[in-house]
């Protein structure tokens, strides 16, 4: 934990709005995004909607990448948003060398490109490869499992917007409980997504014993491009898994992208932390604990739960409870670290 | 040099000298010898400069693939049957990228019911994937093809599947001329991509292609493989030329000249083909064989020619379109369209069913006299499946069709006819 506490001291919060302030973080420590001189991996002009984070997360993510590798990247990209709206042929956003295959094989596609470089003698060239959840938890699963124990020099980023977004809104193994999606609609005894179901898949990266898993978010990126660089400079098979809110797929406005990763991870619901070698080693502490309910309000996609009639308080009360759970199992609250400011 | 040596053991060596660079396989029967070769080879350091990659299935096998041959390396793998289905995706997509990579089918038939045996229905089910498919005739031809294949997939930037009869070539110990590596580099130059993932030049390689363009695309890549047609016979002579020997190209004839009745087919079979068709000259009769090397692209003019004196044709396929009939028997119909030239479809040897030259034999006599139905299937026992269809009609529990077939014909099971 004591490398990531570090981190802590340096930081500095605005007031009010919760961000982390790059004005006020020395040069060094400054955000990619902050220089006249960032890579720009994805540049703009792509088809993304308006406050999507996925778009925002893997631009933050590559370019941090780009200068841990001083450039020296290659992209492998699954199908899925990121993929189609970087890319309405003949446009490309993508400033670095970039590979789309198929839905289900980013893994894989990214351990032969590492082969390549291996063989080839060029080893400074990195790998990354990235998908949706769908791409990552469900239909790249083997490809992602095979490539975690071979322990292939690639980092596959998982931008995780909890459902099949860009085939309209349909659940995935990484929806939540009770969230409403194409497949899982609000109706019926148990309106949207149930209970019981879903798997994890840093936890299951961690079993593969790699390297490096880490969480991060895009409510926090200075956090997301320090782990993204930590994560480049180790070699063999590394995970992160970026939170990005979908406001299109969650009904939610498009200038609360952030605010609501932010409360995603401050009611517990998505704890920020990494692991070496299949251990924990830090956790990003919560500064302002919010019950669930201040996170799953501003979402349509949970509008049931706050319906009139129904059991809505008892399955929010089930969904705190996860949160408190996670917020147990992550050490998410520690007194001592709270409020630099 | 000339070695006396197993089918599979001949491709890893003749893969060997090819200086692949990258290697990934999952293992399925009869693939199984020629990754093993593969990695012992580099394990041995007789392949210098490759990484075997041991990969959890065949999707993740062609991927593999489909990543280092995007990143400039030279990529060979292999699978059959089941496994070739389980890639089937990726088989579209690495020819729709334009991807170089050689891949052997041990061709092996598709369950359900479970077959290891050899047919031709795997490959045949990935025929319109955008492969250049060559089919290998002997040993000595499946280990050539290999090394013409690098050249061919490179030449035109797209893949190569290399189809050999699983067990009948790939466990079959034969007398191999194994070439030596002086000869390989001569004849192939090292591999450089037409596109390429590199950081100094940055390529977006799969990007979105919507209605406008897609049309143009395909044909482009349609187009790529009949330019194949031309390819294949100009490497088959820069092959001779440094190898010496007559191997690869389109199609091979034998005793087809003044040929009145002649054999279409694939792969290992023409061997029994030739011998039956030898039996059949000495007693005066005029037939022939040609045995396709390059099945897709299909070389339908140069067939539509060689077959031009020809009354009576006979397609002998491992293969069968269900609810249809022949495969390569459509394809050769479609080369001889309004000639008049009669085409016979014959199924043979489903899932390893023998094709003996008794058997052939028969076959010419009843195609003579003008006794055969078409499609015609090769030693199907029609009693026993009329008794199935009947005992199915019968009743609407009656059980897995497959098991009440063994259960009737267990005793005699392993009979060659």
């Amino acid at each position: 934990m004591s490398d990531m506490t570090a981190e802590q001291k340096v930081k500095f919060y605005q007031k009010g709005t919760f961000t982390v302030g790059n004005r006020l973080v020395d040069q060094a420590r400054r955000s990619v995004q902050g220089s006249m001189e960032r890579s720009n991996a994805i540049t703009s002009g792509h088809r993304a909607c308006q406050g999507c984070g996925e778009a925002l997360g893997a631009r933050y993510a590559l370019d941090a990448a780009m200068r841990a590798t001083e450039g020296q990247l290659i992209a492998v990209n699954a199908t899925g948003c990121l993929e189609v709206f970087t890319t309405p042929y003949p446009e490309t956003s993508w400033q670095v060398p970039w590979i789309h295959s198929l839905f289900g094989n980013a893994a894989a596609v990214a351990s032969g490109v590492a082969a390549a470089m291996r063989v080839k003698g060029r080893e400074q060239v990195r790998v990354v490869a990235q998908g949706g959840d769908g791409g990552t938890t469900d239909i790249g699963f083997g490809c992602l499992s095979g490539m975690f124990e071979r322990n292939d020099d690639v980092l596959y980023i998982c931008y995780d917007n909890e459902a099949y977004m860009n085939t309209g809104v349909q659940r995935s193994s990484a929806t939540p409980p009770t969230a409403r999606t194409a497949t899982t609609p609000a109706v019926g005894p148990e309106p949207g997504n149930v209970f019981g179901t879903g798997k994890n898949l840093p936890l299951i990266a961690m079993a593969h014993n790699i390297p490096y898993v880490a969480t991060a978010s895009v409510s926090d990126l200075h956090d997301l491009e320090r782990k993204v660089e930590k994560a480049m400079a180790i070699r063999g098979a590394r995970y992160i898994h970026i939170f990005v809110p979908c406001p299109l797929g969650w009904g939610s406005a498009s200038h609360d992208t952030i605010r609501i990763a932010r409360l995603a991870s401050e009611c517990g619901l998505f704890p920020l932390f990494e692991a070496e070698h299949g251990e924990i080693t830090g956790s990003l502490p919560i500064r302002r604990k919010v019950p669930v309910e201040e996170y799953l309000r501003p979402q349509k996609r949970f509008a049931h739960l706050f319906k009139d009639g129904g059991d809505g308080v008892a399955r929010i009360a089930r969904l705190q409870r996860m949160a408190d759970a996670n917020i147990a199992r992550f050490g998410l609250q520690r007194e001592a670290e709270e409020t630099p400011l | 040099m000339l070695e006396q040596i197993e089918g599979s053991q001949a491709v890893a060596k003749a893969i060997a000298f090819c200086r692949p660079e990258v290697i990934c396989a999952y293992p399925i029967t009869p693939q199984t010898h020629i990754v093993e070769g593969c990695a012992k080879l580099i394990r041995e350091g007789a392949i210098q400069n490759c990484e075997f990659i041991n990969v959890e299935s065949e999707f993740a096998a062609l991927s593999v693939a489909i990543g280092s041959s995007a990143a400039g390396a030279r990529t060979y793998t292999a699978t059959a049957s089941q496994g070739l289905l389980f890639m089937a995706e990726a088989v579209y997509n690495a020819a729709g990228l334009g991807l170089p990579i050689v891949m052997t089918i041990g061709n092996r038939a598709i369950g359900a019911p479970i077959n290891i045996w050899n047919d031709h229905r795997d490959s045949m089910a990935l025929r319109d994937a955008g492969w250049i498919q060559l089919h290998a005739e002997t040993n000595q031809a499946a280990a050539d093809l290999h090394i013409q294949a690098f050249k061919l997939a490179e030449r035109l930037s797209a893949p190569v599947m290399v189809c050999m009869d699983g067990f009948v070539l790939t466990h079959a110990y034969e007398r191999v001329e194994i070439p030596d590596q002086a000869q390989v580099d001569a004849f192939l130059p090292p591999y450089q991509p037409r596109q390429v993932l590199d950081p100094s030049d940055p390529y977006s390689i799969g990007a979105m292609v919507g209605p406008e363009a897609f049309m143009e695309v395909r044909y482009l890549a349609h187009d790529k493989l009949l330019q194949a047609l031309g390819v294949i016979p100009e490497i088959q002579q820069e092959f001779k030329e440094i190898f010496g020997r007559e191997s690869g190209g389109l199609f091979h004839s034998y005793r087809v000249e003044d040929a009145e009745t002649v054999v279409v087919t694939l792969g290992s079979v023409a061997g029994t083909v030739k011998d039956t068709v030898d039996e059949l000259r000495e007693d005066g009769a005029r037939v022939g064989v040609i045995t396709l090397c390059s099945y897709r692209p299909f070389p339908l003019d140069g067939l539509r020619y060689a077959l031009q004196g020809a009354a009576k044709v006979i397609v002998l396929e491992k293969s069968l379109a269900l609810g249809f009939g022949g495969v390569l028997a459509s394809d050769v119909r479609m080369a001889l369209q309004d000639t008049g030239t009669h085409v016979h479809t014959v199924i043979a040897g489903l899932g390893g069913r023998p094709i003996t030259r008794k058997s052939l034999l028969r076959l010419f006599g009843r195609v003579e006299r003008g006794e055969i139905k078409d499609p015609h299937f090769l030693d199907l026992d029609l009693d026993i499946v009329r008794r199935e269809i009947d005992n199915q009609r019968g009743q609407i529990t009656a059980g897995p069709i497959a098991e009440n077939i063994l259960r009737e014909i267990g005793p005699r099971a392993a009979k060659v006819v």
